[in-house]
C-alpha cells in the first residue's frame, strides 16, 4: 500500500508541473524570447548549473604530448573568460582517445551519454575524428577540432565533401591539402625539383599529406617519379630505398611518423642518390625533439603549421608557462585555444536566457552560428568557416635542421618558406 | 570423386585430372596460377629496366642479411620444437632482451679506448653479454614458467609462453622505458666492399659471417659432443633417453640456453644494423622468425637457417620482383603479405617446409 500511496505525490506535482508548463507560455505572450528547441534539441543548463564542453584529445600513449598541449590550451581559453560564460561557470569533461579510431568512439560515446554537454573540442588525430564524429553528428553536438588535419574529415577545398565530413564539424587547423601545397611549392619552385618520390604508410593522416603533396608536384609540373608506402612496425627500409634510389628523386617527401622515418633517414645513407639529406623532407609528424637529433637529419626540411606572431600569442604563451611551468609542448595549442573561444562565443550569440536564468543553447542554432563564423579574429589568424567546417587561416612553415640548431623550438624557428594559400 | 567405378576415356593424363578428388584439384590450381604470377610479374620487372643489375644484387644482399638474423633466432624456435613439441612464444622476447643488452653494454663501452683502438675486440665482449643475457632469461623462462607444466596438455605451456612474452615486454617497458634506444655508431662498421660484383654494406658482411660462423659451431656442437647426443636422443624419444641415463631436465634446459644464445647474438646484430630498438622490438621479428622455421621445416637446425634466408630474400625481393612487375603501386607495403603469401605456398608445394621436418616419435 505504501508503494501506491509514494506514487500519488509525484503524479500530483507533475501534473501540476505540466498545467503550469502549459499555461506557461500565455502568462509571458509579451517575451520576446520565446524558446522552441529546433530540430537537434537544446541543452538546458539551469540556473547555477555550470556550461559542459566535452573534450577528446590524446591525453595518453604515444602522442599523448598533442593531447596535453591542446587541454592545456583549452583551460587557458576558459580561464580568460573568468572561468564563467553567461553567468554560469564552465566546466569541461576530458575524454581520452589515445589517438586511436576505438578511442574516439569511446570518448564519444561517454559525452553523448552525458545530455549537458553541448559542445565538443577535439579530438586530437584524424583516425580517431572519424568515427567519434559519426556518434557526435547522430546526437548533433558541434565539435571543433584544434589539430586534425585530413582533408577526409572536410573536403578537397575545392568544393569535393570529404567522405568522413560529418554535420556539425569544423576545424581551426589547416586541412593538409594546403600543407601539400605548401611543400610541393617549396620543393618545386624553392629547391627547383622536378622529380618527387613520396613515402607514406597507411594512415589517413600520412597518406592524405603524401597524396596531396603529389597532386599539387604534378600541378605545378613537376613529375611524381614513385609514390610508395611502407607499413607501420618496418624497420628494414633497404628495399624500398632501393626502388626510391632507382627513380632519381630530387626530392622524397616522407610525412610519417618514428620509428619507421628514424629507419629510412639511417639507412638511406648507405644510397649515394639519397645520401644529400637536403633530398629529404618531412612534416609536423616527425617535428620532435627525438628526431632532429638523429645527425642524419641535418640538413633536412620539414613543413608543419606556422608558430603564431603578435603580442596576443606572446601573452598567451607567457600565461601557458606561468601555469604549466614549461612552454607549449606541441603545435597546436594555439588552434585549440581559438577552437575554444570560437564556441564559447557561438554560445554568447545563440543561449537564449530565461527569466530565472535557466540558459536554453539550441544545437541547431550553435552549429549554423559555427557555420557562420566570419572573420574571428584568433591567435592562429582570422578564421572564417566554409560549408564543410574548415575554418583555418592556414599559414605552413617550411623549416631546415641544419647544425646550428639543437632543439626542436630552433628548427621551429628556423623557417625558409611561409605558404599561405591564395597568394 | 576417387572410387568413381567408370573411369572417363581419354588419354591417361586427363583420366588423372578428373580422378582428383576437389580439394587436390584446387590446391593444383592455386599452385599453377601462383607459378604463373611469379613468372609474369618478374619477366615484367626485368625487362622494364626499371632497377639496374647492380640494384637487383643490392636487394639479393639485403635479403640475406635480413634472412640470417631471422634464421638465428628460428634456431631457437626449431631446437625446442625438436625436444618439446612446443610453439615458445616468448622467445622473440629473448631476442629483444639481446638487442638491448647489447644496447646498454655498447653505450657503456662506446666512450672507451678499447672500442677505439680494437672495435672488433669491444664488440665481442657486447656480443658475449649478449649472449649470456639472453640465454639466462631463456634458462628463467623453462625453469619458473615451462618446466613446472611439463607433461600436462600441449595448449598449457603454448598460453603460458604467450603469457610469458607479454611480462617480458611490459617489465622491459617499466624498467628501461618505452622510448627507442639509439645504438652508438661504430665507425669500423661504416662503408661498403666490392666482392665480385657484389656491393656489400659492412655491418651486413658481418652480420652474414656471423650468423655462418654460429650455424657452423652449433652444428658441430649438435653432432659432434655428448651434449649434442643427448639433445638428439630427447628429441628422438624422451623416455627411452631417460632410460638411457640421461638428464632430460638438464638438456632440456642446455637447448634453452643455446637458442637463447643464439637469439641472443641476433639481438646484437640487429642493434647494429638498424641501430634502434625498443621493449616492441622482438615482436615482429619473432613471427617472422617463427615463420621461418616453419617454412625451412621445424625441428630441423638446417633448415631454420635455410627458412631464414628464403624469407628474409622473398621479403627483400617480393615487392619489386614480382608486385612492381604487376604494377602493384606502393608495393612495399606489402612486404609482410607477400612473406606470409611464401609460406603458404611451400607449405602448399612442401607441406612439411623446404627440408622436412625433423621431428622424432608422436608429431606435434
Amino acid at each position: 500500500m505504501s508503494g501506491h500511496r509514494s506514487l500519488v505525490a509525484p503524479a500530483v506535482i507533475s501534473v501540476i508541473a505540466l498545467i503550469a508548463a502549459a499555461c506557461a507560455p500565455d502568462d509571458e505572450e509579451a517575451a520576446p524570447e520565446e524558446f522552441s528547441p529546433g530540430p537537434l534539441g537544446a541543452v538546458t543548463v539551469a540556473p547555477d548549473d555550470p556550461i559542459m564542453i566535452g573534450v577528446i584529445q590524446a591525453i595518453s600513449g604515444d602522442t599523448a604530448s598533442l593531447g596535453v598541449d591542446q587541454v592545456r590550451a583549452i583551460d587557458l581559453a576558459i580561464a580568460d573568460r573568468g572561468g564563467e560564460l553567461l553567468g554560469h561557470p564552465v566546466e569541461t569533461q576530458v575524454e581520452d582517445d589515445a589517438c586511436l579510431a576505438e578511442g574516439g568512439t569511446t570518448a564519444a560515446q561517454a559525452l553523448v551519454a552525458n545530455p549537458q554537454v553541448m559542445g565538443v573540442l577535439g579530438t586530437s588525430c584524424s583516425g580517431a575524428a572519424v568515427p567519434a564524429m559519426e556518434i557526435l553528428a547522430e546526437t548533433g553536438i558541434a565539435t571543433i577540432s584544434g589539430s586534425n588535419t585530413s582533408p577526409a574529415l572536410t573536403s578537397d577545398l575545392e568544393g569535393t565533401q570529404g567522405a568522413a565530413n560529418q554535420p556539425g564539424y569544423f576545424r581551426t587547423s589547416h586541412n593538409d591539402v594546403v600543407q601539400g601545397q605548401a611543400a610541393a611549392e617549396f620543393a618545386f619552385t624553392e629547391l627547383g625539383a622536378q622529380r618527387a618520390a613520396t613515402i607514406h604508410d597507411g594512415d589517413p593522416y600520412t597518406e592524405g599529406l603524401a597524396t596531396a603533396f603529389g597532386t599539387s608536384f604534378t600541378e605545378l609540373g613537376g613529375e611524381v617519379v614513385l609514390a610508395t608506402a611502407i607499413s607501420k612496425g618496418d624497420t628494414d627500409m633497404r628495399p624500398v630505398l632501393t626502388e626510391v634510389a632507382a627513380a632519381t628523386p630530387d626530392i622524397v617527401f616522407f610525412p610519417i611518423f618514428q620509428p619507421e622515418a628514424d629507419f629510412i633517414v639511417q639507412q638511406a645513407k648507405d644510397f649515394p642518390a639519397l645520401a644529400e639529406t637536403q633530398k629529404m623532407m618531412g612534416a609536423d609528424g616527425l617535428l620532435s625533439d627525438t628526431f632532429v637529433v638523429i645527425p642524419q637529419t641535418e640538413g633536412m626540411y620539414f613543413s608543419g603549421p606556422a608558430t603564431p606572431t603578435g603580442s596576443a600569442y606572446e601573452d598567451f604563451v607567457a600565461a601557458y608557462q606561468a601555469e604549466f611551468g614549461e612552454a607549449p609542448i606541441q603545435a597546436f595549442h594555439a588552434h585549440s585555444y581559438d577552437a575554444a573561444n570560437m564556441l564559447m562565443d557561438a554560445v554568447e550569440e545563440v543561449a537564449v536566457e530565461e527569466d530565472d536564468g535557466t540558459l536554453q543553447i539550441d544545437r541547431q542554432a550553435l552549429m549554423d552560428q559555427l557555420y557562420a563564423t566570419e572573420d574571428f579574429e584568433g591567435l592562429t589568424g582570422t578564421l572564417t568557416c566554409d560549408e564543410f567546417g574548415d575554418c583555418a587561416d592556414p599559414k605552413i612553415d617550411i623549416v631546415q635542421n641544419t647544425a646550428e640548431q639543437q632543439t626542436i623550438d630552433q628548427v621551429r624557428g628556423n623557417v625558409l618558406f611561409t605558404f599561405e594559400p591564395g597568394e | 570423386m576417387a572410387e568413381t567405378p567408370l573411369a572417363p576415356k581419354g588419354p591417361l593424363a586427363a583420366r588423372r585430372v578428373l580422378q582428383l578428388p576437389l580439394v587436390d584439384g584446387f590446391l593444383w590450381v592455386v599452385r599453377i596460377s601462383a607459378v604463373v604470377v611469379i613468372v609474369v610479374g618478374a619477366y615484367n620487372s626485368l625487362t622494364s629496366g626499371r632497377l639496374s643489375g647492380q640494384q637487383w644484387r643490392d636487394l639479393i644482399v639485403f635479403g640475406i642479411a635480413q634472412g640470417s638474423i631471422y634464421g638465428l633466432i628460428a634456431l631457437g624456435y626449431s631446437m625446442v620444437y625438436g625436444v618439446l613439441r612446443f610453439i615458445n612464444f616468448a622467445h622473440g622476447e629473448v631476442f629483444m632482451i639481446g638487442a638491448m643488452t647489447g644496447y646498454y653494454v655498447s653505450s657503456a663501452l662506446s666512450g672507451t679506448a678499447l672500442w677505439r683502438s680494437a672495435p672488433f675486440a669491444g664488440l665481442f665482449v657486447v656480443l658475449l653479454c649478449c649472449m649470456t643475457m639472453s640465454a639466462l632469461v631463456a634458462l628463467g623462462l623453462e625453469r619458473i614458467a615451462y618446466r613446472p607444466l611439463r607433461g600436462k596438455p600441449r595448449l598449457i605451456p603454448f598460453i603460458t609462453a604467450i603469457g610469458a612474452s607479454f611480462f617480458l615486454q611490459y617489465t622491459v617497458a617499466t624498467l628501461f622505458g618505452v622510448d627507442v634506444k639509439a645504438y652508438p655508431a661504430v665507425p669500423v662498421l661504416d662503408g661498403s666492399i666490392s666482392v665480385g660484383g657484389f656491393r656489400i654494406l659492412r655491418v651486413h658482411l658481418l652480420v652474414i659471417v656471423a650468423a655462418v660462423v654460429m650455424m657452423i659451431a652449433l652444428y658441430f656442437y649438435i653432432e659432434k659432443t655428448r651434449a649434442g647426443r643427448a639433445m638428439r636422443a630427447v628429441a628422438e624419444d624422451q623416455e627411452t633417453a631417460r632410460l638411457m641415463g640421461i638428464d632430460v631436465d638438464r638438456t632440456i634446459a642446455r637447448v634453452f640456453a643455446v637458442g637463447g644464445a643464439m637469439a641472443g647474438a641476433a639481438g646484437l646484430l640487429f642493434g647494429l644494423v638498424f641501430q634502434n630498438v625498443n621493449f616492441f622490438s622482438g615482436f615482429l621479428p619473432g613471427i617472422k622468425a617463427f615463420t621461418s622455421a616453419v617454412l625451412g621445416g621445424i625441428g630441423n637446425i638446417l633448415g631454420a637457417m635455410v627458412g631464414g634466408l628464403t624469407l628474409g630474400s622473398v621479403e627483400s625481393l617480393g615487392p619489386s620482383l614480382v608486385l612492381s612487375g604487376l604494377d602493384i603501386p606502393a608495393a612495399h607495403q606489402l612486404k609482410d603479405v607477400v612473406a606470409f603469401s611464401a609460406l603458404v605456398l611451400v607449405l602448399i608445394f612442401r607441406p612439411t617446409g623446404i627440408l622436412g621436418e625433423r621431428v622424432g616419435g608422436e608429431r606435434g
